[in-house]
């Protein structure tokens, strides 16, 4: 969907009258394009129920309605507001799987016992879908179903953006991405600026556009424009572990809007670009930067986008220095510290690289101090699945963030780290807002500062 | 005919065979769906260790206890009650039996030697009391929790009746409620449990069988992916 945004203020809705304990939520919504509203429901539809295959019909299938996913959710955890609650985010879409899709859809639509899904409820639901909701899986491991939520409001998100129905930062970002090649600016003309810059300003070798390289380095647009040192930090690493790499400037940039907004056609171009380039230089692996989706859109998402097998490995940059440190080819000094660990939803929750960091973390010798919870049920950030690109969600997300603010303080830890510049940026965005004296650091950057340098 | 001979007969046949043909459309309609192959290269190779999420999910994480146990300990104790009701109580066993016998000729102690174990009628009725009190008190629950409250649809409250209906009315025919006369009694048990029956495979009660389906099929996911069950 393209045209655009315009920005709409809430229209009085029959069925939107005040509950008797839920007050009535204010809401503002995005619209892109000018299309006939029944148009607009008709293609989120069909957009919804396009790759509706059997695992997604199960869990429609299954749900009993017993609410324990609010438990899970940060944005219900901090509000307490009952619209929160996860699979009440996806209600238009079981609403619609019910009348259109379900094994017994010609018995609801015959008695219109689901009545059909309208503009105003998508509308109303934009929020629910893009700013309440991080697709950090948490929800997927109370359910008592084993439903994975998650994934079914990722795919929700296909049909809101079908529907020309996102919000508009991530329309935007996800256009300029389409278009430019990156969401904030990092063209590669850019990129190949700032790389030349950084080389020369830090001393590092950085190789660009080796027509042949065992490894291709990629990095996020968080990285390029706001945290150039990682950039640096991945330089002054692969060449200490004397590695054959590159930087492409036809496929570097890992970020994929697409697939936050729900943009299928704009994921699978931004996709195939890095896979393109790893090809072309023949690349053994694919290292991915400390980005939490950017893991999940190519490590786990990538082949079926290209519709193969990947020619290569795919690794997050965690997952690469742990298999370093394991082989003993990465020599640390000794970070003399108490650390703590925020755990990115997309590479430890749902990506699986749950151990990796933590090697990475030993390697370094820090005191590692866990949050609670920790791993698997640690709490999200809150600025995951492109909710801190969005900044009508800034308040709510603010009040997420206490959450984190908590878990690291209550560890007593001297310094948290994380791997996911996304989580970086949100934890920078939370400590300026909140004046907190705590900042987050990149697993990635405390690594390069570490490198024994006489080993290289 | 009398009540009793019509809920004996054309209804308990009926009511089955919704169950039946219902369910299997259901189930077919949904596990007949083309599934994609996952082509990204597994972290474990050896999914299938994935299903163990099938039994893992069937008591919470320690850190999401706090927030759920009302509605896992409610959730077992009707659960179990209804089960353990439905399956041991003697007359169950019996009708059972017969059922079996008129469809396959013989029952489980013809076939295996075997005698299906039955429970004494003071337990059944102090687990049929249990599994009541602890539907009454997710009903409760249901109305007075705001999620609940709001994700709530007419087939959690109609499922909600139906399977209350059956243990009430097992009760009372039971207990021979008001000197009613016991075959009315118990026509009224048999087309509750057969209202039961046809709304079985439409509403939520189907989690019977997609519960092991969903935990399975994202055990399997999550585990190519080594991600946390």
């Amino acid at each position: 969907m393209t045209g655009p945004t315009t920005t709409r203020k809430p229209e009085p809705l029959d069925f939107d009258q005040p509950r008797v304990s839920i007050p009535k939520p204010e809401y503002r919504f995005d619209m892109q394009g000018e299309v006939p509203e029944a148009e607009r429901v008709e293609r989120a539809m069909k957009s919804f129920v396009k790759d509706f295959g059997r695992t997604a019909a199960i869990y429609m299938e299954s749900c009993i309605h017993c609410g324990m996913c609010a438990e899970a959710c940060h944005f219900y955890e901090v509000t307490q507001d009952p619209k929160y609650t996860p699979i009440w985010k996806l209600e238009p879409f079981k609403q619609a799987y019910k009348r259109e899709y379900g094994p017994f859809a010609l018995v609801y639509r015959a008695l219109n016992l689901k009545p059909k899904v309208t503009v105003e409820r998508l509308q109303q639901w934009q929020q629910l879908i893009y700013d309440s909701c991080t697709v950090c899986g948490r929800c997927s491991l109370i359910c008592p179903m084993g439903i994975d939520i998650a994934a079914l409001v990722s795919q929700a998100r296909h049909g809101m953006y079908a529907a020309g129905l996102i919000p508009h930062e991530l329309w935007a970002v996800t256009e300029r991405a389409r278009l430019e090649g990156s969401p904030l600016g990092a063209t590669p003309k850019v990129f190949k600026d700032r790389l030349e810059w950084l080389a020369d300003d830090h001393e590092v070798e950085i190789p660009v556009d080796k027509g042949n390289a065992d490894v291709l380095c990629t990095m996020s647009s968080i990285e390029i424009m706001k945290y150039p040192d990682s950039v640096v930090a991945t330089a002054r690493i692969m060449n200490h572990l004397g590695v054959d790499w590159t930087f492409r400037l036809d496929g570097y940039e890992a970020t994929n809007f697409g697939l936050l907004a729900g943009n299928s056609a704009a994921q699978k171009q931004l996709t195939r670009k890095l896979i393109e380039a790893a090809v072309s230089c023949g690349a053994k692996t694919v290292i991915l930067p400390e980005c939490g989706h950017a893991y999940t859109a190519l490590r786990w998402m990538g082949a079926n986008m290209y519709g193969e097998p990947l020619p290569f490995k795919v690794q997050h940059i965690a997952e690469f220095l742990a298999d370093q440190a394991r082989a003993g080819k990465l020599k640390l000094k000794k970070l003399d510290k108490s650390v703590t660990f925020h755990d990115p939803c997309q590479v430890v929750r749902r990506g699986g690289a749950i151990e990796a960091p933590r090697e990475v973390l030993k390697a370094l010798g820090v005191e590692l101090r866990e949050m609670y919870p920790t791993k698997g049920t640690n709490w999200c950030c809150g600025g995951g699945g492109g909710v801190v690109a969005n900044h009508r969600a800034d308040e709510l997300r603010y009040k997420t963030f206490k959450i984190k603010m908590e878990q690291i303080e209550d560890t007593g830890a001297e310094m948290p780290v994380t791997t996911c510049a996304n989580c970086r940026q949100t934890f920078d965005d939370g400590q300026a807002h909140f004046k907190w004296d705590v900042r987050m650091h990149s697993l990635l950057e405390l690594v390069a500062d570490h490198l024994v340098e006489d080993d290289a | 005919m009398t009540l009793l001979e019509f809920a004996r007969g054309p209804a308990l046949q009926w009511s089955v065979t919704v169950f039946i043909v219902g369910a299997l459309w259901r189930l077919l309609g949904v596990f007949l769906l083309r599934s994609r192959k996952d082509l990204s290269e597994p972290r474990n190779r050896a999914a299938w260790k994935g299903l163990r999420l099938i039994a893992l999910r069937s008591w919470p994480r320690r850190e999401f206890l706090g927030g759920t146990a009302f509605g896992e300990v409610m959730g077992y104790a009707f659960h179990l009650g209804f089960l353990l009701t439905l399956f041991f109580y003697v007359p169950h066993v019996l009708f059972f039996a017969d059922v079996s016998r008129g469809l396959i000729g013989t029952d489980l102690q013809g076939l295996t030697g075997f005698a299906w174990p039955t429970l004494p009628n003071g337990v059944i009725t102090l687990l049929a009391g249990i599994s009541i009190a602890a539907l009454v008190a997710v009903l409760v629950h249901r109305i007075v929790n705001p999620i609940k409250r709001l994700i709530s649809n007419f087939d959690d409250y109609f499922s909600w009746f139906v399977t209350i209906a059956p243990l009430l009315t097992g009760l009372v025919a039971f207990a021979h409620f008001a000197g009613w006369p016991y075959e009315r009694l118990l026509a009224w048990h048999l087309l509750s449990v057969e209202l039961l029956l046809v709304w079985f495979p439409f509403g939520k009660l189907m989690h019977a069988f997609t519960i092991f389906a969903a935990r399975g099929a994202t055990g399997l996911i999550f585990e190519r992916r080594g991600a946390s069950l």
